[in-house]
């Protein structure tokens, strides 16, 4: 699992360090693309030398010309093998420069991938989904960039500039400082742009993923849209982010260009400057032609990196920003994972106990949601959960499987902690029918099947001849090979419901909830579904919250929730008896009439 | 179908294989391939469109791009000519050097005006054009059908509303330089053969080899680009699955499964961007060796010509600069073309989304609903379905008068949500006709049944936002107190009052930290503080306890005074008060009539009805016949 390394690799290090750790994970590569990149620069650093040779072979200045056409040959041939040679080493260079680039980022997208899979409910909660996929998408693209655009050209750029001022000022020592005028001027000027840039960049990148927000919760709500004809609100909300985006883009095209152009000038004046005064000293006999070509020709050579330096900067800002932003997501605590020394479940006579349980999600901290929640249910008994929208019974189901971890008390199973299990055992031990379900967008088969990819067919149409959806999906064109359209649009709200009941039934639970799951399912159909379940229940415990009584009065035990407190419990008929709250619901469901609501009250 | 059946491990096989059906990322993703042609001049024109209104900025810039490119062409012709004029021997000397210098500083004037107002010029417009493609992107999907909506995913729109108008922007910037790339391979061809025409057509001998390496190179390089480019989005799009369906994917414990397949994906794209990789460097070497070879013969036997001086010293000089940015041109060109390429794509892609019909359209001479129509709602022998010849809704007719309020009630997927879609006409109907308020909804706008038709959906949608923004929605007139009031109709107040800042609570992603019962209540205040004629539940109430609900229908009937409603739900409690019942089964309207009237008939409803307060015990022993009957064909 080398993502796990990886995404460990250098941890506690300062962000680019980090980076650096993490690139070298592959010595190999790294070892060459650097000794590839000295070679491609001592190359092209003889070039010039060589260029200016040839001018002053031909002109006969040498040796008065004496031997100078087989000289020329000389000269071209091995302008000729360094070229090529150039050329090599650039290419494995580049390559092998992007590959380890290739190479971090597929671990790392593992490991971001991973990461998201195992990070908590409390975290997805507060954490919008489009601020993950910028970490997972461009977070690491900065940091995948770092090496190649970073770290590999600031030893090219290094070797080039050092090397070449060196050749120039050794040469002839004013020529070569004004030929090199133009670098610090250029380097301090496109590293503040860039820079400014960057501080820019990271604004707009806000207002865009504003602007997709805005877009994607609005096609993802198009229904809501619609109903309301909010097409215009919608367009005046996407407005207001598009032209503040706009607008910052136009002020980066001014910062950017200004320095480019400025950039340009100071390179051609200190080329002039150079041909002014390397002119003079030609005249002056001072200097042949060949070396002022060979000046001249330097000076293109360096124009490239010099100007990259902007660039490099960036790269650097880019990967420093990014890598901060990806490592603080890798390096996250998981709330919620195996504790040491966590053990798989050992199912006995499969009883589940809710101990004195108090709760407050993470978010809200000191807004309790459930207080002194304390049940036990054994293997084939059903608990029933009613309560008014908000009292926490969904909460109640999702400590169970640990969504969430409970703040006082415990929750057990066959008097296990759940806590000190392993969580794959524990999940697979509890399945829990989503009140708010989720369907992925591939067929109605495979959407079943989610939770057991490797069930046989015939178990997947058992499922959904319990949950009363297999002879509509017959009755479908494709059947089961049906794709149902993103989260389900294609299905009515029951169809929806069901596939979700009968995605759970695939996993062999030994405590099966279902959160308010029938809620859009008729009566008709429920019952054929709870006759279903009966013989499904033997074998387990169920929770069965509804709003339906109908649902849930056969239950062994029902509890009336409210503010997070059990306020009443017993059977149904002793809830009844004991006419509290219990007893005035089922009379508004049970006897209709105005008569009944003013009992109600 | 009995529980051994279901829970044998009737399939004990080997759970390590790869799990024959699992996949991650969408179905519907397999992202069609738009290689396309290279140049569709229809594509070309639909997004000249958008270029259009700046035109008069992209001459200006094509003009300073035109003058950058000359300004390149002539320094080394300066520098030649003050060579050859200047230094040598017998020339000018002084006066000419110095007049060099003045020419050259006026080439570098021109040539930093010419860059500055091209690279502002071309910037911004690309810029704007970006801005406009988009916002045109975005207002045509609001006018788009929701038939179109239902088959298209979020992710895939979003990918072409960011992605795709993205890399439209690198071309539009990087498009006027190749006009300029294109000026300066044939200023340098032209120059090189004005100086010398020997020396320069020998010298680019080399150019033809160079485009005919390219051509062979093109078509497996481009393969191998597409291909970096669709594993990555198809790496990217299991990603934001497995971001939206964290919480399934946890709850089933899919992770490993999950993990595998993303590394299958994660894999292909590694090994497709080091191929791509190879291609784009492979031409490295290629391109050095050519210029090299082309210097190499300016030195052999341009040397040779100024040793005979059959050519001045700074002829040769001028050549060897030019031959150092000779292939500069013809590199960015093809690197030109490429991303030509990418832009024709996601020019396709765009256009597409342009051009999905609108199917669902104001008539010209639509009418606006005015406040005070009657308020009925009228179907007439309604047909309607979403795929081709299956029909889900069936001769269906009825009318609502105006105040009454009418219930709709049937087995799940009967169709008592699409009715509500059509009287919004989300769909048009395929026969027969929906009026509202007596005018058919084919002939009113759309805005002004959005304004009259309130409407709480089965699947309730908040946005990100405060809670009043999410209540009050577009109706920006409503008032603070208008939100309350609605907000203590439905029972919400308490609840968004006990919420860290009340009504100003910024709600997660999708209402995420409330409960789906209290989301309900939120969507069903926005319906009534939208204030319409009629107001249309869809199971605005299931998942919602009968108390709450019977507050709700008490403060609704002050509220719907004079107004209209249609109610669907399950909870038959739920429809006590409605003036009318109509049951629909298998998208046929059953009976219709009161509650009454209904039990006597002693049909679907009178079953629904006793079954809905029948008890799990005493289930008759034929209930599952009885129910097949009325639910069979339905489900
Ligand atoms: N967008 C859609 N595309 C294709 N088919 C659809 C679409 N919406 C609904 N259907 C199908 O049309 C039929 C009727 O659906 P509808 O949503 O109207 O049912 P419903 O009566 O509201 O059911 P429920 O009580 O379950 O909400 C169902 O079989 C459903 O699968
Ligand atoms: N993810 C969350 N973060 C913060 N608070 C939450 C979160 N989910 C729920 N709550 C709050 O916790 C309380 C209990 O919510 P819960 O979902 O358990 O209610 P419920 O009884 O299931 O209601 P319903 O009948 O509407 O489904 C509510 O007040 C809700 O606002
Ligand atoms: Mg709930
Ligand atoms: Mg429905």
């Amino acid at each position: 699992m080398s993502h796990v390394i990886a995404a460990q690799a250098g941890k506690g290090l300062s962000t680019l360090w980090r980076i650096m750790v993490l690139t070298w994970r592959h010595p190999w590569m790294v070892i060459i693309t650097i000794l590839s990149c000295f070679i491609s620069s001592a190359l092209q650093l003889w070039t010039p030398v060589l260029l200016g040779q040839a001018v002053d072979r031909a002109e006969g200045v040498l040796d008065g010309g004496v031997g100078a056409a087989d000289a020329l040959w000389t000269i071209a041939m091995i302008l000729l093998v360094v070229s090529i040679l150039r050329g090599l080493f650039t290419m494995s260079m580049n390559y092998f420069g992007e590959a380890v680039g290739h190479h971090t980022a597929y671990e790392l997208r593992l490991a971001v991938y991973e990461k998201i899979q195992r990070l908590s409910f409390s975290y997805h909660d507060k954490v919008h989904t489009g601020d993950l996929i910028t970490v997972g998408m461009l977070d690491l693209e900065g940091v995948r960039m770092f090496f190649a655009t970073g770290l590999l050209r600031v030893i090219l750029l290094g070797t080039l500039i050092g090397v070449g001022a060196y050749m120039l000022i050794s040469t002839d020592w004013v020529l070569g400082l004004l030929a090199l005028s133009f670098a610090p001027f250029v380097a301090v000027n496109s590293s503040i742009t860039q820079l400014r840039l960057r501080a820019t960049w990271l604004t707009l990148q806000e207002m865009l993923q504003n602007l997709s927000r805005v877009m994607e919760e609005n096609l993802g709500g198009i229904r809501v849209v619609r109903a309301f004809a909010g097409g215009r609100h919608e367009m005046h909300k996407y407005n207001e982010a598009s032209d503040a985006a706009l607008e910052l883009a136009h002020e980066r095209v001014n910062i950017r260009v200004n320095s480019t152009s400025l950039m340009n000038v100071s390179f051609f004046i200190s080329m002039g400057l150079v041909l002014w005064y390397g002119g003079e000293r030609v005249m002056a006999g001072q200097m042949t032609v060949g070396t002022l070509a060979a000046f001249l020709t330097f000076m293109t050579i360096l124009q490239m990196p010099v100007r990259q330096l902007g660039l490099l900067v960036n790269s650097f800002a880019r990967a420093s920003t990014c890598g901060n932003r990806l490592f603080a997501f890798l390096d996250l605590d998981v709330e919620i994972k195996d504790e040491p020394g966590a053990k798989p479940l050992k199912l006995g006579e499969g009883t589940l106990r809710f101990e004195n349980v108090d709760f407050a999600y993470p978010s809200a901290p000191f807004r309790p949601v459930l207080s002194g929640i304390s049940f036990e249910a054994r293997k084939g008994e059903t608990i029933g959960i009613v309560g008014r929208p908000g009292s926490g019974k969904s909460t109640i189901a999702h400590l169970i499987p640990r969504f969430y971890d409970v703040t006082g008390g415990r929750v057990t199973i066959d008097g296990q902690d759940v806590r000190a299990l392993t969580l794959a055992s524990l999940r697979q031990a509890v399945a829990v029918v989503q009140q708010d379900s989720f369907l992925f967008t591939t067929n109605i088969e495979n959407n079943i099947a989610y939770g057991d990819p490797w069930a046989k067919e015939a178990r997947i149409a058992r499922a959904s001849e319990f949950a009363q959806l297999h002879n509509y999906i017959i009755g479908l064109p494709t059947g089961y090979e049906t794709i149902v359209g993103e989260r389900g649009v294609s299905l009515s709200g029951g169809q929806r419901q069901r596939l979700n009941i009968a995605r759970s039934l695939m996993l062999r639970p030994a405590v099966m909830v279902f959160d308010d799951s029938t809620a859009a399912v008729d009566a008709g159909t429920e019952q054929r579904i709870r006759t279903a379940m009966k013989r499904f229940a033997r074998d387990r415990v169920t929770l069965i919250i509804s709003h339906r009584l109908s649902s849930l009065m056969h239950a062994d035990q029902i509890l009336f929730i409210d503010e997070g407190r059990v306020v009443e419990r017993g059977t149904h008929e002793e809830l009844l008896a004991l006419g509290g709250r219990y007893r005035a619901l089922y009379d508004l469901q049970v006897k209709p009439g105005d008569d009944q609501l003013e009992a109600a009250e | 179908m009995t529980e051994a059946t279901l829970n044998t491990e009737d399939d004990s096989e080997d759970r390590n294989r790869r799990p024959p059906r699992a996949v991650v990322g969408s179905s519907l993703d397999r992202e069609e391939e738009v290689f396309g042609k290279a140049y569709d001049p229809r594509i070309v024109r639909r997004i000249w469109a958008f270029v259009k209104p700046y035109r008069s900025q992209i001459y200006l810039s094509v003009a300073a791009v035109l003058a950058f490119t000359l300004t390149q062409l002539a320094f080394p012709l300066v520098i030649r000519y003050a060579i050859d004029n200047g230094m040598a021997q017998g020339g000018g000397g002084r006066s000419v050097l110095l007049w060099c210098i003045a020419g050259f500083a006026g080439l570098i004037a021109i040539n930093f005006a010419a860059s500055w107002v091209q690279e502002t010029v071309v910037g911004k417009a690309a810029e704007n054009v970006l801005f406009d493609m988009r916002r045109a992107m975005f207002a045509h999907l609001q006018r788009v059908s929701l038939s179109w909506m239902d088959k298209t995913e979020v992710g895939r729109l979003m990918s072409r509303l960011m992605g795709d108008v993205n890399s439209m922007q690198e071309f539009l910037e990087t498009s006027v330089l190749s006009v300029g790339d294109i000026v300066l391979l044939f200023g340098i061809v032209g120059v090189l053969l004005w100086l010398d025409p020997l020396l320069g057509a020998i010298t680019m001998a080399t150019m033809p080899i160079l485009f005919i390496v390219r051509l062979f190179w093109l078509p497996p390089a481009k393969v191998s680009f597409m291909a970096a480019h669709h594993t990555n989005s198809s790496a990217n799009g299991a990603l934001a699955e497995g971001i939206n369906g964290v919480r399934t994917v946890q709850s089933l414990d899919r992770q490993q499964v999950n993990f595998d397949l993303y590394e299958e994906k994660a894999r292909a794209n590694l090994r497709a961007h080091l191929r791509a990789a190879k291609f784009a460097q492979v031409m490295v070497p290629i391109v050095d060796t050519l210029t090299g070879i082309s210097m190499a013969t300016v030195i052999v036997v341009g040397g040779q010509m100024v040793l005979g001086r059959q050519l001045d010293v700074g002829v040769m000089v001028a050549f060897l600069f030019y031959i150092q940015r000779f292939f500069d041109p013809i590199r960015s060109l093809t690197m030109q073309y490429s991303v030509f390429q990418r832009a024709m794509s996601s020019g396709t892609r765009i256009v597409e989304v342009l051009d999905v019909p609108v199917s669902i359209e104001d008539k010209p001479d639509a009418v606006a609903l005015s406040r005070d129509m009657d308020g009925s709602v009228e179907f007439r022998n309604v047909t309607f379905g979403y795929r081709k010849n299956q029909p889900v809704l069936k001769n269906v007719s009825f009318r609502v008068n105006p105040g009454e309020t009418v219930a709709i009630v049937g087995p799940t997927g009967s169709g008592k949500s699409s009715c509500m879609s059509l009287v919004h006409r989300f769909y048009d109907v395929w026969d027969g006709s929906v009026t509202v308020g007596g005018h058919d909804v084919r002939d009113v706008t759309q805005d002004s049944l959005g304004a009259e038709v309130a409407m709480v959906l089965q699947e309730p949608f908040l946005f990100t936002g405060s809670v009043i923004e999410n209540i009050r929605y577009n109706k920006q007139s409503a008032t603070r107190e208008q939100v309350i009031d609605a907000a203590r109709a439905v029972g919400a107040h308490d609840f968004i009052m006990s919420l860290a800042d009340g009504y100003d609570t910024k709600l997660e992603q999708r209402g995420g930290n409330l409960s789906l019962g209290q989301r309900q209540l939120i969507s069903f205040a926005r319906a009534l503080v939208a204030d319409a004629k009629i107001l249309v539940l869809d199971e605005a109430t299931a998942n919602i306890d009968s108390y709450t609900e019977m507050l709700i229908q008490k403060a609704l009937k002050r509220l719907l005074e004079g107004r209209t409603g249609l109610v669907i739900a399950h909870r038959l409690a739920t429809i006590r008060g409605a003036d009318r019942i109509i049951v629909l089964q298998n998208g046929e309207l059953l009976e219709s009539g009161n509650h009454d009237q209904l039990m006597e008939k002693q049909g679907l409803y009178s079953r629904l009805y006793t079954m809905n307060y029948s008890s799990f015990d005493d289930l008759p022993e034929n209930a599952e016949d009885m129910v097949a009957t009325a639910v069979g064909k339905a489900t």
